[in-house]
């Protein structure tokens, strides 16, 4: 357990030490830099004009469902690590009950496939 | 006191002197990571590149890093400016922070823990937030639609990676990156490591990468031609910088686990006279900057590829191949009884 | 051991602020921000509980996947949250009886909650020691798969589900969209491309 943590205080340091060079790289140009604004410098990049409207706007749903795929197959992943890892102890019982699992989840990738939800446009 | 100095203090400072010592030269590396980059690029269409700054150049990044700490920081104004100048922090802390468990030589890691493939897993699952608020913060249109096609291509191509990474553990029998470099090594040498066993796995991996990290010919959040400079188009001075440090630091992490999961990490090729000459060390970082030099030549010839290509690429056949490699991988392991003790 | 406790203290407030935060902050996408960091804080927490794995799969899945779809719907799905918020007091009374309740309930349960005596023995898997060299990941993959194969199996069902479900609800097929069949150009040959037409002077085609 102790030697456990011991592990992990190098990452917390390490992240700070990160968050340091990262804070001082986001204040030195407001230390050293010019900072002279004004409406024109300071309006959205855009062809010239001035933004009609909002950017944020509504998008196409299929980036939604790329979303949801996603955390789906995450999820099957984040199964597959203890299992490969594992696998040893576990004999043919446990192959083949993933070998289940894939196969369950292979019918909805299929499914996904032959629906068309993994076609761009 | 002096008896908490001695238990915490010194422990606490001697980590934090490890820390240093390894993200110093780390971004010292990455600025020539960025010239080499910009080097071969001129090279492969017979320009010169940088060649003003220092001899051959060879300081150009100084000289852009000086130039953009001198820059104003423009915050557009219709910008959510806190979540604005948030992204490119966030960016740059998950990617240094990804370098705290990799090993470059046998025992010469900042923390060994038990997890760490999924630790790297987790942090490249993660960079997509530095994009995605970008994008919105700056609130305008090309960052918006840079930040949702990055998003979007992010998050298909971790699905296989994920795969591949799963691949390469049944074979290792751990989730320790050190483990995995270990059980790589073998009286073969350099056909014991998994890049022969999961030849496909490899190159999968690393077109995978190369989408992962917004890599030509993956760069379509920031085509300039479609997108300016997609979810950076807000950004000057040193934010502007510190999305790009990310983005190639993150490309360094993607070699350096390109090296211990598929090339032996540090071990030397053939275990004979003049290669096992050369310190462990030296092996990892000659791997490494190998995997960058084919990714920064796959920037300079390879032509960019069309958003719904792309998507396709990664639902429709890198995720069943290698789904399917790691049911061939499970069957064979269990099947031949050649599972890792 | 006593930095192991101010890291806890540390990360369980900065949850707890975060938490505060999801609900009372203004904008949504701030909101979903500070869930993230609620949910990296209490990663840490589960680390400070030796369970790395699991830590590391909160940050995977939760951080890394529900949260991008979360912040996908917020940032970008263009609702009206003043409105939303200037209605909110309409339900102001509804709402708080039934958070009332539930504390209620959760009090009841907290005061009269008894574990049965020997409940640890009962665990099918009891926890190996910390120091057997037995890691997370191995310690869970030694049960999931066989002694609880069942609910691992429900687990992929409900994933397939899932699956369909956001298919059919959220897949639109939209008419006159031309797509690229690789299948069809490679298929294609010099009959079938081209036409050789043979042109009368004078005639047009």
């Amino acid at each position: 357990m102790e030697e456990l943590l011991s592990e992990y205080l190098p990452i917390l340091i390490f992240m700070g030490i990160a968050a340091v060079i990262g804070i001082a790289l986001l204040v030195l140009p407001y230390l050293v830099a010019p900072s002279k604004p004004d409406t024109e410098k300071l309006s959205a990049y855009e062809c010239g004009f001035d933004a009609f409207d909002d950017a944020r706007m509504k998008f196409d749903v299929r980036f939604y469902l790329v979303a949801i795929l996603f955390i789906i197959f995450d999820l099957e992943v984040a199964f597959l690590f203890p299992w490969a890892v594992a696998l040893g102890d576990i004999g043919m019982f446990g192959f083949w009950s993933m070998m289940i699992f894939l196969a369950i989840l292979t019918i909805g990738f299929a499914y996904e496939w032959k629906k068309g939800a993994l076609e761009w446009e | 006191m002096a008896e908490i100095f001695w238990e915490y203090g010194l422990p606490g400072l001697i980590m934090a002197g490890q820390s240093l010592l390894l993200m110093v030269p780390l971004l010292v590396l990455i600025a020539f990571i960025l010239y080499a980059d910009r080097k071969v690029w001129a090279a492969v269409q017979l320009r010169r590149g940088p060649n003003v700054v220092g001899p051959f150049g060879l300081l150009q990044s100084f000289a852009d890093l000086a130039k953009f700490i001198f820059k104003e920081v423009v915050v557009p104004a219709g910008a959510n400016k806190g979540v604005f100048l948030l992204a490119p922090f966030v960016s740059v802390v998950l990617a240094l922070s990804s370098w705290a468990v990799i090993p470059m030589s046998d025992g010469v890691v900042i923390a060994d823990i038990n997890v760490g493939i999924l630790y790297l897993f987790a942090l490249s699952s993660l960079s997509v937030y530095g994009i995605i608020m970008a994008g919105w913060a700056s609130n305008s249109k090309y960052p918006f639609l840079g930040a949702l096609r990055s998003a979007a291509q992010m998050v298909s191509y971790e699905v296989s990676i994920g795969f591949v990474i799963v691949c390469v553990l049944m074979t290792a029998g751990t989730l320790n990156l050190s483990e995995i470099v270990r059980a790589q090594d073998g009286n073969w040498g350099l056909f014991n490591w998994y890049w022969l066993w999961h030849l496909p796995m490899f190159v999968i991996f690393f077109i995978s990468a190369l989408a992962e990290t917004n890599r030509p010919p993956f760069d379509l959040p920031e085509a300039e031609s479609e997108l300016v400079a997609g979810y950076a188009v807000e950004y000057s001075s040193t934010p502007y910088m510190m999305m790009f440090m990310a983005e190639y630091v993150a490309i360094l992490t993607m070699c350096a686990l390109m090296t211990i999961l598929f090339l032996g990490g540090w071990l030397p090729p053939v275990d004979v006279a003049p290669f096992n000459w050369i310190p462990p060390f030296f092996w990892f970082w000659i791997k490494t900057l190998f995997i960058f030099f084919l990714i920064a030549m796959v920037k300079a010839f390879v032509p960019r590829y069309r958003y719904d290509q792309l998507m396709r690429l990664g639902w429709k056949v890198f995720l069943p191949i290698s789904l399917f490699w790691v049911v061939l991988t499970a069957g064979v392991l269990v099947g031949f009884d050649l599972l890792p003790a | 051991m006593i930095v192991a406790t101010i890291a806890f203290y540390l990360f369980a407030a900065v949850t707890i602020a975060a938490a505060f935060m999801v609900i009372s902050a203004r904008n949504p996408v701030h909101s979903v921000l500070f869930l993230i960091l609620a949910f990296f804080s209490s990663a840490w927490l589960f680390v400070l509980m030796g369970a790395e794995f699991v830590a590391m799969i909160l940050v995977i899945v939760y951080v890394g996947a529900v949260a991008v779809l979360f912040l996908f719907v917020v940032m970008m799905l263009d609702i009206d949250f003043k409105s939303l918020r200037s209605e909110m007091l309409n339900y102001l009374p509804l709402g708080g009886m039934i958070g009332i309740i539930l504390l209620l309930e959760l009090g009841l349960v907290a005061s009269t909650w008894v574990f049965a005596p020997d409940a640890a023995s009962l665990a099918a898997a009891p926890a190996p020691a910390a120091d057997s060299g037995v890691t997370n990941a191995e310690a869970l993959g030694r049960v999931i798969y066989t002694q609880y194969v069942y609910y691992f199996q429900a687990a992929g069902m409900i994933l397939l589900v899932a699956m369909v479900g956001a298919i059919v609800l959220t897949l639109r097929k939209r008419e006159g969209v031309k797509r690229q069949v690789i299948a069809d150009q490679v298929a294609r040959t010099p009959q079938t491309g081209v036409e050789v037409k043979k042109v009368e002077p004078g005639q047009g085609i």
